[in-house]
This record gives C-alpha cells, sequence and structure tokens, in this order.
C-alpha cells in the first residue's frame, strides 16, 4: 500500500460513523453544522473548568458552600451548569476525615455539565473493576497515599444522580481569588483520586 | 442481567493506565458518533446500556468504548426502523469504495442551536410520589439477591447485602427491564467494605450506591 492510500484508509468504525452521518443527514434527521457544534460544545465548553470555579467559589464563600453540600444541584445551576448527565448533583466533601472517591462500575456515569466527558481511565476496565474493591491501593497507584485514619467512601454512580468531589483547600493558598483557585484545581481531585496542590 | 460489564470487584485486570493530556475524542469518527447520539432527534431514542451489556464478554472486553456506543446505536436506529440494514450495507460499499469524497453537508443553523440549548437544559429527575416510601436515613436496609435477565442498575457485589440509607432523593424513574413499578423512592446506602469483600476487604472503606426500593427486601 502506498503512502496515498494510507492517507485514506479507514477503521471499520471510521467507515461505520460516515454509514450513520450520510444516512441520518440525509433522512433529515440531524444536520452537519449541529454534529460540529456539539463537538465543538465538548472539545472546548463543557469541560472540567466548570467544576473547578464550583470549588473557588464554596472555597472563597462559605454560604455558597453550605448550598452546595445541601442542594448541589441548585448551587451549581446558580453558575450556569445545567444540562445532559448532570441534571440531580451531590457533591461530596473531602475532610481531613474523610476522602471521597467516584466511580461508575457498570458504565461511564459522569457529571458532565462540571466535568465534561470523562477520561479513558475513569471508563477503563481496571478502573471500574478495582476502585471499589481496593480504593486505598489504587489512590496509592495515582500518587494518593492516604493516612489509615481517613475513611474512604467509594460512591459507585449508578443512577441519574451524578456526584462530584469538593476537594480540600490546600493550605498556603488564604491570598488567592476566586479564578487564582480555580486553576488550582485539577478534574482528577473532584474524581477524588488525587488532592489539591498549592502553586 | 450477570454480563461482563459488570465488573465491580473483579480481579486480575492490572494497573489503571493513564495518559497525559489526553484529547476529549481521540479520534474525529469518536466526537462525530457522540454528537450524532446527542442531537439527532428521533421518536424513540433507545437506550444503549442493554445493548451493550448483551454483547458476548470478548466482544465487549475488545470494543473500545466509542465501539461500544457503535454497535449499540447500530442496533437501536435498525430496530426502530430508522435505517435498514440494506441501507447500512449499500452506503458502506459505497463508501469504502470512494475514499476522497467529503461527505455532502446539510446545514440547518436553527437545529444546531436547539441542540446545544437542549445539551444544557435543566431535566429534572424528581417524580410525584407514588407510595409511602418504606425506608428512612439510618434503616439498615438488606439488598434482594437476585439475578435478572434484563438491564440492572445493582450491581453483582451489593446484591444480598446490608448496608444502610444514608439519603433519600425523592421519587426517580426505575431503569430496570423487570415488572416493578416504574418510578419508585430512590436512597443512597452505604455498604461497610467488610460487608461486601469480607477478609480481603481495606480498613476504613465503605462504597456508596444508589438503591431504588425495588432492589431491597
Amino acid at each position: 500500500m502506498t503512502h496515498d492510500h494510507d492517507h485514506h484508509h479507514k477503521s471499520p468504525a471510521t467507515l461505520r460513523t460516515r454509514v450513520l452521518e450520510s444516512l441520518l443527514v440525509e433522512k433529515g434527521l440531524v444536520s452537519t453544522d449541529t454534529i460540529d457544534a456539539v463537538v465543538r460544545a465538548y472539545e472546548q465548553d463543557i469541560g472540567p473548568l466548570n467544576g473547578a470555579r464550583v470549588v473557588a467559589r464554596a472555597w472563597t464563600d462559605p454560604a455558597y458552600k453550605k448550598h452546595l453540600l445541601e442542594d448541589g444541584t441548585a448551587a451549581i445551576a446558580e453558575l450556569g451548569y445545567t444540562g445532559r448527565g448532570g441534571a440531580e448533583m451531590v457533591v461530596l466533601e473531602n475532610t481531613s476525615q474523610v476522602h471521597n472517591v467516584v466511580v461508575c462500575t457498570l458504565c461511564s456515569c459522569y457529571p458532565w455539565p462540571v466535568l465534561g466527558l470523562p477520561p479513558p481511565w475513569y471508563k477503563s476496565y481496571e478502573y471500574r473493576s478495582r476502585v471499589v474493591r481496593e480504593p486505598r491501593t489504587v489512590l496509592r497507584e495515582f500518587g494518593l497515599e492516604l493516612p489509615a485514619k481517613v475513611e474512604v467512601r467509594v460512591w459507585d454512580s449508578n443512577s441519574e444522580v451524578r456526584y462530584m468531589v469538593l476537594p480540600q483547600r490546600p493550605p498556603g493558598t488564604e491570598g488567592l481569588d476566586a479564578e487564582a483557585l480555580a486553576a488550582l484545581v485539577s478534574r482528577d481531585a473532584m474524581i477524588g483520586v488525587a488532592n489539591v496542590q498549592a502553586p | 442481567m450477570d454480563g461482563i460489564h459488570d465488573l465491580g470487584g473483579m480481579q486480575s485486570f492490572g494497573p489503571i493506565r493513564r495518559e497525559v493530556g489526553e484529547p476529549v475524542f481521540h479520534e474525529e469518527w469518536e466526537g462525530r458518533l457522540y454528537a450524532m447520539r446527542m442531537a439527532t432527534r428521533l421518536q424513540n431514542p433507545g437506550n444503549l446500556r442493554p445493548h451493550i451489556e448483551r454483547m458476548a464478554p470478548g466482544q465487549y472486553l475488545n470494543s473500545s468504548y466509542y465501539e461500544k456506543w457503535l454497535h449499540a446505536w447500530t442496533q437501536i436506529l435498525v430496530q426502530n426502523g430508522v435505517l435498514t440494514e440494506e441501507e447500512l450495507r449499500d452506503r458502506e460499499a459505497a463508501l469504502a469504495a470512494d475514499t476522497g469524497t467529503p461527505l455532502p453537508r446539510r446545514e440547518d443553523p436553527h437545529q444546531a442551536r436547539q441542540a446545544l440549548e437542549r445539551l444544557r437544559q435543566p431535566q429534572p429527575l424528581q417524580r410525584a410520589a407514588t407510595s409511602q416510601p418504606r425506608f428512612r436515613v439510618g434503616d439498615l436496609v438488606q439488598t434482594r439477591h437476585f439475578h435478572p435477565p434484563g438491564h440492572t442498575r445493582l450491581p453483582r457485589y451489593a446484591r444480598g447485602r446490608q448496608g444502610a440509607v444514608v439519603k433519600f432523593y425523592g421519587f426517580h424513574d426505575y431503569p430496570d427491564e423487570d415488572a416493578a413499578p416504574r418510578v419508585q423512592p430512590l436512597y443512597a446506602v452505604r455498604f461497610a467494605a467488610r460487608e461486601l469483600w469480607g477478609e480481603s476487604a481495606e480498613l476504613d472503606s465503605a462504597v456508596y450506591l444508589d438503591i431504588w426500593e425495588n432492589y431491597l427486601e
């Protein structure tokens, strides 16, 4: 096969997806620019920076934090993050006594409006099978060594209720404003497989 | 069903592999498939999960995440009469033979705008109460030991186990494919690791699951 042919070689999945797109567009069931717009929305707008802003607000506004922990759906909607894959939100607070971590063992459920689409490792057979059974071991693999006195709570996200972790605010960040704090909050910390590090 | 998808607690999968700075979609077709599934307006959009769960274990394990979507959604589109096997076959032959021509485009800015609005539209999950909830926060509960042939959200590792109700989530749609009422109370239930994994449990840990009332004895 020449290089030129290679360039046009299509995997079975690429070909099948092109088949679906051409038929569905032809039948008027979806338009090309709609597909483009939804891809762009998840590539550019609906991602973990949304969740990071929720966390930073909770760290800097005690009344908001209280509201967030009592009614995650409403408090997150207040910042404009609503919609598919996050219709009902529960926020889990990590403390010096309790560490929460989220998984979906049966599938890949994840809070889209605040974290975007899940990373491949979250959907992996390895993470799904192991974190419910040996969470401390798995967290250690992620580089998170928890003291024995910290209780680990694994939330297996099996309904349409979606979970997000409110990580602990790292010491030494007292002088930072919400925007600077949001920049520190990683996606992994909001899933519960990492802590937030001071800059 | 007791399918390969029900992975919680299985051993032998090995270390979790992570990429640094991975893209949202690794290949273009993944994004287009995802977007089509989200945005195509169908009378009956269907549920991918039962179709994915019925895949043979070898096929499931060897298919990527979006390959499973592609498999399940194609089945749904054919079953619901949106596309026929013949159309798929003919178009596939035509597109396979034509490597250069881009797909024809159809623009509909109004539809694109609506699709983006729908992604962000709040979707209330709360349903009107249909019964008096049988349990309260703090109650000790026991899950049923069942093996339904269809879709269920009670993983194998949590069947026939004791836990404690920690939250009441109101009334939600019930997703299983059995004959139980379609709207039920939903609770968050805490299971001690020891109850689930016995002697091999890690210390000071617990698993929380969302439990529809029909899952409880």
